[in-house]
Order: structure tokens, then sequence, then C-alpha cells
């Protein structure tokens, strides 16, 4: 089929489609917005030490490793996952606070390559929130979480989430995001995977193989429970 | 149902010699090469099987699994009523955070333009994410023409594109192929392969991570593609597994992003309607492992440069079809693919266009006109659980019936000898109008008695073979039941 009538004259491509647009839709275009409805769940039921259970859970079932923790201990809960890792040089974000942390060497990112990222055994950051119901962590290039790239190229990823940064349900965590929306956003859920042969889920691809989640929060344990 | 007839010509269609949106024989011809490939239909039996019980399960777990389908058919609604005003809210916001937004009316526009960014670039490279949209361009064979490489980082385009091959699935584009076929592409095609390499899906996973790797560190141009572009905020985003979206999106210098203009959503709270519809019908998790979300250019992170390429290609025309409009509302999650008996026997190549399956088969010939995919409608029994399981409550079985008649109607206005379709819809249309004549047309079905052995009849005479060529025909019965009424109520009175 050829265009054979053009409403109004055409200059740009821009124009054209547009006006293409305008042509479709006739009258329909000039209609007043219509607010979607919103009878789907927009807050959850959870709270407190549940919520918490049921993000570790569902972290743990896309094979990341949860560990549990108070404020007070999250310097040792980083330690022992780095110990245990075998991580020694990580890349740390510019404002993440870190207490000290002996025979580890925390590189501060100031723009390193790919190639230089790519030599270090992994990279320590915060998070903007979590979704218990999917096992989601979203990182939003806050000073605590930095570029994206850091997080990318090395192979383990270290993240620590507090319990005031966890809700139950998706539409939770786009509300909390709004304000952040201009920032580049990246939502993880468990290690880099792929469906793609036969369509089963493999773990371990290009983005880290490895993701370890330390949930802080005041707990009634206090032990790490280690890897989930 | 007739609202195309009378109007005058409208948007046009996507333009022929360019792109993958036609295939180069019809549906039945291609189908029947597929349906003799028995390891074809193993494979696809199994990969089909294996998502449609995980994705019943991951629906199951959500309470207002329907409310949110009804919202995300909501949404898209609104996005089509006033598509013009959501489209420049959206150049407006991209342009005022950094970025470069660009228009093609089609496939030859939006290939020129991206040829031209990257050129711009001084590279002769890039890393690419999986997108329909630029498969259905055919941005690969543009970029090549022009000495460009373009390298597929997903591992099912990146098996396809190693394999020669074309994609067959929107989700996995080389579902056609099992573990042992993989292995064997990446041993020819892979100069840096472990020769040793296994068919265990691991070991494959990591053949193409090492095979990638220092192309997206050096990358200096990405391209991708979008599944929700939102107006408000100016936001993209691209939904992912391997990381391997993140790798094209945050390392190259220059990002170049295609999009049809139907992938706009109004507000940034949509998200929270399709990031629980598409990870949960796509791949059936809970969530994929990687969302990335981006706003023009954030300076000191990820690409300084980003080009957004605006795609009609068709779009215009399907959004002119008041019935057909509801296609565009697809958000490319394969659930209607994974769950059709007919995709599940032929794959994605007998249809001709890289949108393959259910919903293929009504958005392609919207977006090419029915004259250019006129089998495609044709390709389905109309068993409905493609409406059941689409996320966005699209009513393909109705699309499916409303093209064939958009195609018998076009045929008839266009050519004024009328199709097969036609003669038979007429033919059946007069005799069933009159009772004596329809009497007379079974006493004379009656004879097919003859030709039937154990109430099926396997052969019918020309044209009727063409029936028959595919099913059987049942056996017409001893009596009508307008004999079998009239005798019985002889015997009542």
């Amino acid at each position: 089929m050829v265009a054979r009538v053009r409403p109004g004259p055409v200059v740009t491509p821009r124009d054209e489609v547009l006006a293409r647009i305008r042509a479709a839709l006739g009258g329909d275009g000039a209609a007043a917005p219509e607010a979607p409805p919103a009878a789907y769940r927009t807050s959850g039921d959870l709270h407190g030490e549940p919520l918490l259970d049921l993000l570790a859970e569902r972290l743990a079932h896309y094979r990341a490793s949860v560990r549990r923790s108070s404020p007070a201990g999250v310097g040792a809960a980083i330690a022992a996952a780095l110990a245990e890792r075998g991580a020694r040089r990580v890349v740390v974000p510019e404002g993440l606070d870190l207490p000290p942390l002996p025979g580890v060497d925390t590189v501060i990112d100031h723009g390193l390559s790919p190639q230089d990222l790519d030599a270090l055994d992994g990279v320590i950051t915060g998070a903007s929130v979590a979704i218990a119901q999917t096992g989601t962590i979203v990182l939003d290039g806050s000073p605590d979480q930095g570029r994206r790239a850091i997080t990318l190229v090395p192979d383990y990823h270290l993240c620590v989430v507090h319990a005031d940064q966890v809700v139950e349900l998706v539409p939770e965590a786009v509300g909390r995001l709004e304000p952040r929306a201009g920032r580049p956003l990246t939502w993880i859920s468990g290690p880099s995977a792929t469906s793609d042969i036969e369509l089963s889920r493999v773990e371990g691809v290009h983005g880290p193989r490895t993701l370890e989640v330390i949930l802080v929060g005041s707990l009634l344990r206090d032990a790490p429970s280690g890897p989930g | 149902m007739t609202t195309y007839l009378g109007m005058p010509a409208g948007p046009p269609t996507a333009p022929r010699g360019v792109g993958h949106l036609r295939g180069s024989e019809p549906f039945p011809v291609a189908a029947r090469r597929a349906l003799a490939d028995s390891q074809l239909r193993r494979n696809l039996g199994n990969a089909t099987a294996t998502i449609r019980a995980k994705r019943a399960a991951a629906v199951a777990e959500l309470p207002d699994w329907e409310q949110l389908r009804e919202a995300g058919r909501a949404i898209k609604a609104e996005t089509m009523r006033r598509l013009d005003t959501h489209l420049l809210r959206l150049e407006a916001e991209v342009q005022a955070r950094g970025g470069t937004v660009h228009w093609a009316r089609d496939a030859a526009e939006a290939n020129q333009i991206v040829t031209r960014l990257v050129r711009a670039t001084g590279a002769d490279s890039a890393v690419k994410v999986k997108s329909m949209v630029t498969d259905e361009i055919g941005l690969n064979d543009a970029l090549a023409a022009a000495g460009i490489t373009a390298y597929e980082t997903d591992l099912a385009e990146l098996i396809v594109q190693l394999g020669h091959d074309r994609p067959s699935h929107f989700l996995v584009p080389a579902i056609h192929r099992n573990r042992a076929e993989i292995r064997e592409i990446f041993l020819r095609e892979m100069a840096d392969v472990d020769p040793a390499l296994t068919d265990n899906p691991p070991a494959l996973a990591e053949a193409a991570r090492l095979h990638l790797r220092k192309i997206f560190l050096s990358a200096r141009v990405g391209i991708s593609g979008v599944n929700f572009a939102i107006a408000e905020t100016g936001t993209l985003s691209v939904v992912e597994s391997e990381g391997n979206g993140r790798m094209c999106l945050t390392l190259p210098q220059t990002l170049i992003t295609v999009m049809g203009i139907e992938k706009v959503i109004p507000s940034w709270r949509d998200l929270g309607v399709f990031l629980q519809l598409l990870p949960r019908s796509s791949t059936a998790e809970r969530m994929n492992p990687y969302t990335s979300m981006w706003t023009g250019v954030t300076p000191g992170d990820g690409p300084q440069e980003f080009h957004l390429v605006l795609v009609d290609n068709g779009r215009t025309a399907a959004l002119a079809d008041e019935t057909g409009r509801q296609a565009l509302h697809c958000i490319r999650c394969s659930a209607c693919l994974n769950v059709c008996p007919v995709y599940e026997r032929t794959g994605g190549h007998a249809y001709g266009s890289v949108y393959p399956g259910p919903i293929g088969a009504v958005l392609s010939p919207l977006l090419t006109g029915v004259e250019d995919n006129a089998s495609l409608p044709y390709a389905s029994s109309l068993c409905g659980a493609c409406y059941d399981a689409c996320p966005v409550k699209i009513d393909i079985p109705s699309l499916l019936v409303y093209l064939r008649a958009r195609h018998v109607e076009e045929h008839r206005e266009e050519h004024r000898v009328p199709s097969p379709e036609a003669v038979t819809m007429a033919a059946a249309s007069w005799v069933m109008a009159d009772p004596r004549r329809y009497a007379a047309a079974q006493r004379a079905g009656r004879s097919g008695r003859a030709l039937s052995r154990g109430g099926r009849i396997r052969a019918l005479p020309p044209p009727l073979s063409a029936w028959t060529r595919a099913r059987d025909a049942p056996a017409p019965p001893a009596r009508t039941f307008r004999q079998w009424w009239r005798e019985s109520g002889r015997d009542r009175s």
C-alpha cells in the first residue's frame, strides 16, 4: 500500500510520523487521558522480620548468597564474606562507609577503566531499594552504590541492604524510586543467568557470577547465618 | 469490523525489500517442511513444555494477576489513544537530559540513521543487545553493507548469528536448537573456543562469556532496543538476563537505541505493572536477573553520547485499523508462542516474519498489509490459548478471524476475481439461506459416505482436496438431522 493522502504539508520524518499518528487516530487523539485501573496490589502485608525472611528466601532461590547481620555486625559480616570468597582487592564507590577490613585492599573508584575493573576480585556497594517478593535489589547510582560499570565487570558483587530499604511488592519499589527516576537504575535479581539453552535457567554469563547480599536489621538472631 | 473500508488510504505499511517481516513462501508450504523435521519438533516440544509449566506456577503465585493484566491492557490502550502526545513528551524529556532523538518513517530510514551515527564515531563495529525491532528492520545487514560489524551478544542471538540462521522466537531466538547443536556451532564458528567443549549448558554459557569478554571491554558503540520507554520521565529500560545488555548499555562511549513508536508508556508508575507482567510471562521468573534504566546521559556514568531512534515502519498503518490496533499492545513476552499448538509444531521460521507465533500472525500482516502476509491469519486453530496467556489481554483469536475477513474483503475489492475463500463463503451463505437448497446440499453430501473408511474421509475430490490435504473430514451421517426430524415427527404423531 502506498500513501496517497498525506495530511498537511510534510517536511521532516518527525512531522510525517506525527501526522500519520494523528490521521490514524482520527478524533480519538483528542480524548482526555484515561487513568488506568489500579485494582492490583500497591502495598504489601508484611513488615519487620517476616519481610526480611521473605527477601532472604527469594534471594536464595535465585542462587544469591545471603547473610543476616545486626547494624553493629556489618563490618564482621563483610570481612567474613570477603574471606570466604578469597577476595583481596575489591573496588568500592566513593561514598560507601566501610569499617576497616584488615587484609583487604579496597580500591576507591575514580573512573577505573573496564580493564582495571576486570582485574579486581569484586565490588562492595550499598543499595537503594530491595523487593522481597521478587528477590530484587535496585541500585540507583548514589554515592554508596557508584557507577554502573563497577557492579558489572567484576565477577563478585557484595551488596549491603538495610532493613528500611526493603519493600514487599514491585509497585512499592517503583513508588520509592520515582524521585530518582532520572538516575541510571539497575535492578538485580540473583547472579547473571540465561534461559537460552532449551529454556532452562543457567546461572553465570556476562554479569557477576556470584551475588552476595548482607541483610542488615535489628535481629533476633545476631550470628551471621552463612551463605543461603 | 469494516472500518478499514471506504476510508482514504491510511498511513503506509512497512515497505517491501528491506527487513524481515515477510517470508519467501506462504505459511502452509514452510510449515509442511518444518513438520517433517523431527529434531526441530523434539527441540520445540521440550522447550515449550518446560516453560509452560513454569509460567503457570509463576502466574499462580500472584493473587492479583488478573488485575495486573487488566491494568496492562488499559495502560496500553491509553498509550495508543494519545500516542502522539506521549511520544512528544518522551522526546522532550530525553533531549532535556542530553540525548538526541531521531524519527524514522520506515526500516530503510532507520537503518540509514543508525549507520550514519555509527560512522560518525569512527568505529567499525558495535555490540548489540538482542532487539526485535533491529531484526525487523534488518539493521545488521545494513551495517554489514556499510562495512560495520555488529556483534550480537545475547547468547541465543549469538547462536543464531554464528549459525548463519534466523531467529525463531522472541525470547530465545535459538529455541529451535538443542544443546548438542549449539556445541557444534560454537566449535565450528568460535576461533578461540576450547576444543574439549561439552554440551553442558553451563559450559556453553562459559564459552559465550569468554568469547565476548574482550569485545565488551573495548566496545565503543552499543546498539539496543527498548522494552519500556517512559514518556513522563524520558527513562528507557531494557529487561534481560545475562548481563550482556548491561555491558552494551554501560561500557561503550556511544549508545544508539532503536525503538518502535508503540513501546512508549505514559508514566513512571506503569512500570509497577509491566515489571510484574513481563518476567513472569516470558522466562517465568519472579523477576529477570537484570533490568537497566537510563535517562539521557549521566555525566561520569555510562555512554556520554546517546541517540534514540523512533521507528514507524507500518505501526501507524496498524494504528489506523481500530480493531487491529490492539496488536501494538504486545510487550514481546512470547507467552503466546509457548502455549500455541501450531507454533509448538512448526517453530518460528515457518511464519516468515521476525514476529512468529499467534501475535506474529496478526502483527506481521498489520505492519505489512494483509496482502503481503495473507496466509498468516490462517496459521491458527483458534483454540484461544494465546488470549488466556497474553499478559496484556490482546484478543488474538478475534484478531485472526478479523484479519481473515479483511483479507477476503480486500481481495474482493482489489481483484474483482474472488478468492477461493470468498467463493466458498458466498456459496455456503447462498445454500444455507434457503431450506430446500440446504436439504438438497445435505442429500448430496451424504454421497460422501461412499468415500469414507472408518467414519473419516481422508481425501476429497478437488477443489475440496485442499481441505483434506491437512486434515480428515468426518463422514456425513446416514440421515441428515432434517430427515431425522421429519421421520421422528411422523413417529410421534
